[in-house]
């Protein structure tokens, strides 16, 4: 599709984040579904995949702050995210989201770790449990609240796909870690995220259109074939053969780097699609044709 | 858009009417906003494309103008026939496009920090204290206005290194602030006084909406070719700019997006998306346990 420009210049402007963003969205989503984990495994007595789960999402979560500080222009300004809370900014909700699971997990992990303070530490697990979903999931609106093409228009999908990458990642998380007696759950958790991202994925790709072949070419296309078949052997493996620890190990890890090249692939799509003048104008385009025309 | 929150202290809306059918492309604008705002250099490079040497709006250029050389005609009778006398048609477009001051603006909604905010004139403006450069408003303008000052790169933005607290000298967004200070003493910004043509005009944006559509009139009545007002309209995607146009062709040839929206229009739906994402996430976790612990 051709369409005029001015001298083939970008409309909207990329985004100026860094790769701290990407890698956020990856352990932002791995803390939030471990602590739904940690708090599901707790509720039914699988007290070793619980623990676990508690530490995958406390070290993750401690490791957010840092990198969405590190992104920052002005990092020793950072506590000015906490001057107010503003629902028309998703990256203002998503700032105290994280203040509460960053806070309550890293505590229960402490308490958990030193054995102390049981009372203090099961409200700090209840905490960290409610503020986990809406961690994993805030950082789809958040794209998405843009006007880059690519994420804006895939505003319905967003937030669920990375909800199952998240749910995908911190499954896999586990099962690295956790006896296979015990990691049942995880490992299911795992696969049938990754079932969903995929069904997810293609979704999304349908209802974008042309506005979706980003993803098809540069880096975006590259993060997305990585992704693809790191978490389709991966989530194989756990599947077919996950009792086995070498097997749950190789399976697991493979699913956190294809969950990280998601997260990559969704990233460098918006400046791709930022950067061609098309996919700004021709939607556009159409929507006023067809406004005009009834 | 409201300045009702400041009470006795609200003025009427201000904003710019840039006609330009008599901009002659001297660039005025652009020296004068750089040097009443003390905004730093950025670089002498030659693009080639016609006399447009600093090619868009960014951090370092708040008016900019654009140039634009065309196999068409100037002038056109009804039945579009070119009516110039010339032997072959030719025109050379120029128009200084600056920030849109939009009724819903994408940039201020999606500001966490409140650095962002709505001035007693109704413009748009950063408080330079405040902001930490996120970033998030650079993506969310629907028009590319926005933009992080960047420095040099140095050793401590390397990925992955813990943040160094305080090191960073800019990192902040900037942008037209419609010379806030100039407003507050009573003056009219700094391009709008130095431009020789009145292509820029500025008032109260209700008198120049009235002026715009006489103009409009005028030139439709000359038969000029593709003469149309962009953004005065208050129905439209971000309720009408602050700061709107009369073009002589459609606004992509100009680097504008033909049917821009601010993307907290879709902000309600988008958390609904995200919740019930976060649902399906935490459903889908819990039901990776039913099947026991192995």
């Amino acid at each position: 599709m051709t369409t005029e420009s001015y001298y083939g210049r970008s409309i909207v402007k990329e985004p100026v984040w860094k790769s701290e963003i990407p890698l956020y969205f990856w352990t932002g989503g791995i803390a939030g579904a471990s602590a739904v984990l940690h708090g599901v495994a707790r509720l039914t007595g699988n007290e070793a995949l619980a623990k676990r789960a508690l530490y995958i999402g406390a070290v993750a979560d401690v490791a957010s702050p840092l990198l969405l500080v590190k992104d920052l222009g002005r990092p020793e300004r950072f506590l000015n995210m906490f001057r107010m809370f503003k629902v028309t900014s998703p990256m203002s909700v998503g700032s105290w989201i994280l203040l509460v699971s960053g806070g309550a997990s890293s505590t229960a992990a402490a308490l958990e770790l030193l054995g102390v303070l049981a009372p203090v530490r099961r409200a700090a697990e209840i905490a960290s449990f409610a503020a986990g979903p809406p961690l994993a999931t805030y950082t789809g609106a958040l794209v998405a609240n843009t006007s880059i093409p690519v994420w804006s228009e895939a505003r319905d999908q967003l937030p669920w796909l990375f909800g199952a990458s998240a749910t995908a990642t911190a499954g896999a998380a586990a099962a690295v870690v956790t006896p296979a007696r015990f990691a049942g759950p995880a490992r299911r958790a795992a696969v049938a995220g990754a079932v969903a991202e995929g069904v997810i994925m293609r979704e999304m790709r349908r209802r974008l259109g042309f506005v979706g072949e980003v993803y098809d070419q540069g880096a975006a296309g590259r993060h997305a074939r990585i992704a693809r078949a790191c978490t389709t052997l991966g989530a194989g493996l756990l599947a077919l053969a996950g009792r086995r620890p070498v097997a749950a190990q190789t399976g697991g890890l493979l699913m956190l780097a294809g969950g990280l090249a998601l997260r990559f692939s969704v990233f460098r799509a918006g400046f791709q699609s930022a950067r061609d003048p098309r996919y700004t104008v021709v939607p556009q385009k159409e929507r006023l044709r067809a406004r005009e025309s009834g | 858009m409201s300045t009702a929150s400041y009470g006795r202290e609200a003025k009427p809306r201000v904003g710019f009417f840039t006609d330009t059918t008599v901009c002659i492309g001297c660039k005025a604008c652009e020296v004068a906003c750089k040097e009443w705002n003390v905004i730093p250099a950025d670089g002498l490079d030659w693009t080639g494309e016609s006399y447009d040497n600093t090619s868009q709006l960014d951090a370092n250029t708040w008016r900019h103008v654009a140039f634009i050389e065309q196999r068409k005609p100037l002038r056109v009778d009804a039945d579009g026939t070119d009516t110039d006398g010339q032997p072959e048609p030719l025109r050379w477009l120029m128009e200084s496009d600056v920030c849109k001051h939009c009724t819903h603006a994408g940039c201020l909604d999606a500001c966490p920090t409140g650095a962002l905010f709505r001035t007693e004139f109704g413009t748009v403006v950063v408080q330079e204290d405040v902001c930490n450069g996120c970033g998030y408003c650079v993506p969310a303008c629907p028009f590319g206005v926005i933009d992080k000052r960047h420095l040099p790169p140095s050793p401590q933005d390397a990925p992955l290194a813990l943040p160094l607290l305080g090191t960073k000298e800019d990192g902040r967004v900037w942008k037209c602030t419609l010379c806030y200070d100039r407003l507050k003493d009573g003056h009219e910004p700094a391009c709008a006084k130095a431009c020789p043509t009145d292509s820029i005009q500025f008032g109260e944006l209700d008198e120049l909406r009235e002026r715009a559509q006489q103009r409009l009139e005028k030139l439709e009545g000359e038969g000029w070719n593709g003469a149309r007002l962009y953004g005065e309209d208050p129905d439209d995607g971000v309720g009408g700019f602050g700061a709107f146009f009369l073009l002589l062709d459609e606004p992509e040839v100009y680097g504008l997006p033909p049917d821009p929206v601010v993307p907290t229009r879709h902000l309600a739906g988008l958390w609904r998306t995200t919740a019930l994402a976060a649902a399906g996430l935490l459903a889908g976790v819990a039901l990776a346990f039913a099947g026991g612990a192995e």
